[in-house]
């Protein structure tokens, strides 16, 4: 009898504890690059989580949410993120992996997520081919072919028939040379030069003089954002190809929030196609940026701040879906169709390629209140990545 | 005397070598970062053997680490996955580019050397952005799948194998590389990085013994590169980089140059900090980090092993 009666005890202690491993913190391993050449891009994707956990709470399906942050500077060096994750799952015993600045940091880590069937959430690494090296891999960032390809069809219906390409000598540089290409020629437009420069510290005067004697429309740009981005507008003014009437194109990172004040009145009527603009109007955006100018008085909110808050977006509404369930694969059956408003305007999660798909608006470079902002003039709605079509 | 002294291996080697095993049993969850730590040694005692003996500057090391990563991981994703034939073609692969590179190494002393080594590894970095088909570019090569060790042992996410493998080597280069700079090619190196003209004079034929050890640390340095693809089952471009030919000789110097041991435990220090500091202090760990070096380098002369020696001799 009394042995049944502790067994009894023992049962309903042992429920009793596993009804409160519930209510355990879900741990979020987040793998930013914080120092080094691309420092600033992490730490805007760690405050867009940071800021959706102060204005939503940090309790959702009844678990409370803590973050685990990793540093995988410089964000190029797979096997450093590799490593980190690793140690987030086998030591810190995450349920989430989150983060990616670069692609090499996401590709790294994706054979992790599977292996220990954990929920990846990539919050900016765009190369296409992403969300296909794991099952377990949601994007809330965008794609660069799901940016280039409005640019190219933006131009070719508005009276620009001929283009010059100048793209960085790199992987993304030739990727958005691709898609741009077979776009615009798609939509009857011409292509009268292509340049690849050198990645770091070129010198942009021979690739000017040739834009200017090909006469294109526009020249449609893919650099990395930086120093060499104001040397080349510098020199596009200095040369007169805006006084010949060439228009500058290109994807919105060039005109990122964070660097667009660092690039100054060059970058004025500028057009780029993008997702996010600190000056987009919306309810959600003017909540956002007022949340975000309080909470970090020195930086201004970007495309990588909100795909920071998307994520977090993402994981707590699946939280709540799930009723706190971590497990990876009802998470990405509850994550795949997700829906909602974001920031940047509506967005959703493709079902098929757990990819993002959003607006992708046209601005132009403003002034507006004495600060340079990308102003939406056009968009085009719900744009899947044309990378994986 | 004091060179057989030197050859025969000291009780506190054996004990050194323990540490291994006993690290595998107490730190079941860092398994993954100290298979890290056995690359970057492996990598350390690579640089040691050119810099720490023959005395050859090099500002480019990543040069041949690098090449080894990507013909274990071009290897693998072609379908050969056998870590131990990757390891053999990125040996040879690494090798045969020591060899053709040493060349160039000879001309000129340390300034030209740096120079020459540099542009070395920075012409592979560019080849490998170029050729982003093959390499994947900077997004990384990507389909490297490992088949399991001997068939037996796969590669799992605690990292066990991927420890076990990468400290075994290790320790096996080390052997050979501890047989090798105790015998009489050795010691004429020490002679070279000590008198390169005088050398002759003595019958050793200097060029050639530099290119012979400067292919041998290429070798050793592709095995490293090797070991990372198969562990991490990925390459980044960031192999060839600069900042890994910095770290190496950070390392080195850290440790303690000229040792063999002095770039192991230079590894284990370094990332040990490194992995310490990043964990407390995401965002300025690197000043911490710069901080102890500068510490190092200012009161402790000749590294870790220098100042260990000190130390042995002071109690003696």
């Amino acid at each position: 009898m009394i042995l049944k009666k502790c067994l009894a005890t023992l049962a309903l202690a042992m429920t009793l504890t596993g009804g409160a491993s519930a209510a355990e913190p879900v741990k979020v391993g987040l793998i930013l690059a914080l120092t080094g050449p691309f420092g600033a891009y992490g730490k805007q994707i760690e405050h867009g989580v940071e800021l959706y956990l102060k204005t939503n709470g940090d309790t959702f399906g009844g678990r409370k949410v803590q973050l685990v942050i990793k540093d995988d500077s410089p964000g190029t060096a797979g096997d450093v993120s590799k490593r980190l994750a690793q140690e987030l799952v086998v030591q810190d015993k995450v349920d989430i992996l989150a983060g990616f600045t670069l692609t090499p940091s996401a590709f790294a880590v994706a054979p992790v997520a599977t292996e220990a069937k954990k929920p990846m959430i990539v919050m900016n690494a765009a190369t296409s081919a992403i969300t296909t090296k794991s099952p377990y891999i949601v994007r809330t960032s965008m794609t660069l072919p799901q940016n280039t390809a409005p640019m190219a069809s933006w131009a070719a219906k508005n009276g620009i028939k001929k283009v010059f390409i100048l793209v960085a000598d790199y992987g993304p540089g030739y990727d958005a040379e691709g898609q741009f290409k077979k776009t615009f020629e798609a939509a009857g437009g011409q292509i009268v030069g292509d340049v690849r420069a050198p990645v770091k510290n070129p010198d942009y005067g021979p690739f000017l003089e040739r834009i200017k004697d090909s006469k294109p429309d526009a020249v449609f740009l893919f650099l990395p954002p930086g120093a060499g981005t104001i040397a080349f507008m510098k020199g596009f003014e200095e040369r007169g190809l805006d006084k010949a009437g060439i228009k500058m194109i290109a994807t919105g990172d060039l005109t990122d929030e964070e660097i667009l004040d660092s690039i100054g009145d060059q970058a004025l009527g500028m057009i780029t196609s993008f997702h996010y603009s600190e000056a987009h109007k919306s309810p959600e955006n003017a909540a956002f940026t007022t949340a975000y100018h309080k909470a970090y008085p020195d930086d201004r909110p970007d495309f990588m701040s909100v795909a920071g808050y998307d994520g977090m977006h993402l994981i707590a509404a699946v939280l709540d879906k799930t009723h706190g369930s971590t497990d990876a694969d009802a998470f990405v059956a509850a994550a795949k169709g997700m829906k909602w408003v974001s920031p940047r305007g509506p967005i959703s999660i493709d079902p098929d390629t757990r990819d993002i798909v959003q607006d992708i608006y046209i601005r132009k470079v403003e002034k507006v209140g004495g600060k340079l902002q990308n102003v939406e003039f056009d968009h085009v709605s719900a744009v899947k990545d044309p990378g994986k079509q | 005397m004091t060179r057989r002294d030197a050859s025969r291996w000291h009780p506190a080697e054996y004990a050194f070598w323990a540490l291994p095993i006993v690290a595998y049993f107490v730190f079941p969850d860092h398994l993954a970062l100290l298979a890290q730590i056995a690359i970057a040694a492996l990598f350390a005692v690579s640089l040691d053997l050119i810099l720490g003996y023959a005395g050859i500057v090099s500002l480019g090391h990543a040069a041949f680490f690098g090449i080894g990563a990507y013909a274990a991981g071009l290897l693998a994703q072609a379908g050969w996955g056998d870590p131990v034939l990757g390891l053999a073609c990125a040996t040879l692969a690494a090798a045969v580019t020591g060899f053709a590179t040493s060349f160039l190494v000879l001309r000129g002393a340390d300034l030209t050397r740096l120079m020459v080594t540099l542009g070395v590894a920075s012409m592979l970095y560019v080849l490998a952005n170029k050729l982003t088909d093959i390499t994947g570019g900077l997004d990384g090569l990507q389909g490297v799948e490992m088949k399991p060790i001997f068939g037996q042992f796969a590669f799992d996410l605690y990292g066990k194998t991927a420890y076990v493998y990468c400290t075994i080597i290790l320790f096996v280069m080390f052997w050979i590389a501890r047989r090798v700079v105790h015998s009489p090619f050795g010691l004429s190196l020490q002679g070279i990085r000590q008198n390169a003209v005088r050398m002759p004079a003595l019958g050793t034929p200097v060029n050639a013994r530099l290119v012979a050890v400067y292919t041998l640390g290429a070798a050793y340095a592709g095995i490293a590169g090797a070991l990372l693809t198969q562990t991490t089952q990925f390459v980044s471009i960031d192999v060839f980089s600069f900042s890994r030919s910095a770290e190496v000789l950070l390392i080195l110097v850290l440790g303690g140059i000229g040792s063999l041991y002095g770039g192991i435990l230079g590894a284990v220090v370094f990332m040990t900090v490194h992995e310490y500091l990043s964990g407390i202090d995401p965002l300025y760990w690197q000043f911490w980090l710069g901080l102890l070096l500068i510490v190092v380098v200012l009161f402790a002369r000749g590294g870790i092993m220098g100042t260990l020696r000190l130390a042995s001799k002071v109690r003696a």
